[in-house]
């Protein structure tokens, strides 16, 4: 099943508990379903977990508390047969920055089965105070302290970017040129089958403007990766999943671990929706990344609470 | 005899109040509740507010998404206002007072004090 038609995708849909694979290979999706066991058959594969706006501090309709479905959300990821190399955490780790809410998401999140956690901020993490509190405890080991990093692991080179800190007025995300200059000579040396994973809280694409749903200087960030074979970008924010392929870049957004957004337009404002905690835990989840070095394939699979 | 006369010290004391109330010009309130600015889907309501000088205001947040209330100039901040958190500030001085908030910038509103 490497190619999907419409009704194929329906159909994959159906088998919704195990989870649909999306690998992007060339620049062309396909999809199967899988197993875990295929992560393990290849010695240079590697997995890790996206996990996205936690919102740790809302309590609402679809959701009485946000930090026990983080907490239920980190157990999954302990289930694994295979523990992920690293977990991403694509910002917004908390709902209202209110006092203690940090140390609650870094004491749930201390108990991940996992090497290291890397953070990039969304905007409910420095909206009050610019990001002193956020950068004082995520800014170590990132360029200046300002957030923003990158990394290698097995051969995949890890981007990390910070698009809330220069929040225009229209509230779209936006890069700002210290962070655009860093990254063009970060990946400059690189070669052009380096896999590259891109992560940042806002969208990187034009998801939807009207809600601040797109960042507004991307297009240079990915004018800088356009000579790269193998571009995944992961984002949150939007507290659903939606893909985009464009040449060689698959653009991929996580669903929230505390409560869904609405899609688009669908809705007057893009606050959380109020719906039954039994429907909503059919919308939030978390995002397994399988990497398979060779040929630069990733898989991804998101998964749901319930 | 002398509390009778207290008494209708303090009855008259009553009557030339309201009187003098009575003559503040038509429809005017003896106590003017705090007007109020709704925070719900994402807009303050109303957008513009127009009040006389030393009105407090109160903001109430009705929506599950955080907001905030802040000054275009500084002259007020809200902090994070979670759902039915509110937020009051007195104008003591004449001006227009732009405000937006800090999570959702497009959001965006007035105070008029004169």
């Amino acid at each position: 099943m490497d190619r999907m038609d419409r009704r194929g995708f329906l159909e994959c849909m159906a088998w919704a508990g195990t989870g649909v694979v999306w690998t992007a290979a060339g620049g062309v999706l396909s999809s199967r379903l899988v197993t875990e066991a295929a992560a393990q058959t290849e010695p240079a594969a590697f997995s890790f977990v996206q996990i996205s706006d936690t919102h740790v501090g809302f309590k609402g309709q679809a959701n009485p508390d946000a930090a026990v479905t983080l907490r239920q959300v980190v157990e999954r990821v302990n289930a694994m047969p295979t523990p992920p190399a690293f977990v991403l955490h694509t910002g917004d780790q908390t709902h209202g920055q209110k006092a203690g809410a940090f140390d609650t998401v870094a004491e749930i999140l201390k108990s991940v089965r996992t090497e290291r956690t890397f953070y990039v901020p969304g905007e409910h993490d420095v909206f009050l105070d610019g990001g002193t509190e956020y950068l004082s405890r995520y800014g170590k080991g990132t360029v200046g302290g300002r957030g923003w990093q990158s990394f290698d692991y097995k051969g995949t080179h890890f981007i990390g970017l910070v698009n809330v800190l220069k929040y225009k007025g229209e509230g779209m995300g936006a890069l700002g040129e210290e962070q655009l200059d860093w990254l063009g000579k970060d990946v400059g040396p690189l070669s052009a089958s380096t896999p590259i994973v891109v992560f940042a809280h806002v969208p990187l694409w034009a998801v939807y403007p009207a809600w601040g749903w797109t960042t507004e200087d991307a297009a240079r960030a990915l004018a800088a990766l356009r000579r790269f074979g193998s571009v995944t970008v992961l984002n949150g924010h939007i507290h659903q999943v939606l893909r985009k392929v464009e040449g060689s870049v698959t653009f991929h957004t996580a669903m929230s671990t505390a409560f869904p957004q609405p899609a688009p337009g669908s809705a007057p404002a893009p606050g959380p929706m109020k719906i039954p905690e039994s429907q909503a835990r059919g919308m939030i989840g978390l995002t397994d990344v399988t990497v398979r070095p060779v040929g630069g394939e990733l898989a991804i699979v998101d998964s749901t609470l319930g | 005899m002398h509390q009778t006369g207290s008494r209708w010290l303090r009855y008259g004391a009553g009557l030339v109040a309201v009187a003098a109330l009575a003559g503040l010009g038509s429809g005017a309130a003896v106590a003017v509740p705090t007007p109020t600015v709704q925070i719900k889907d994402f807009m303050y309501g109303p957008a513009v507010l127009q009040v006389p000088v030393g009105t407090a205001v109160t903001w109430i947040n009705r929506d599950e998404e955080p907001h905030t209330v802040t000054s275009t100039t500084g002259a007020f901040a809200s902090g994070g206002l979670v759902n039915g958190e509110t937020f009051g500030q007195r104008f003591t001085r004449p001006g227009t007072y732009q405000y937006a908030c800090a999570l959702h910038p497009q959001m965006r509103a007035t105070v008029i004090v004169k």
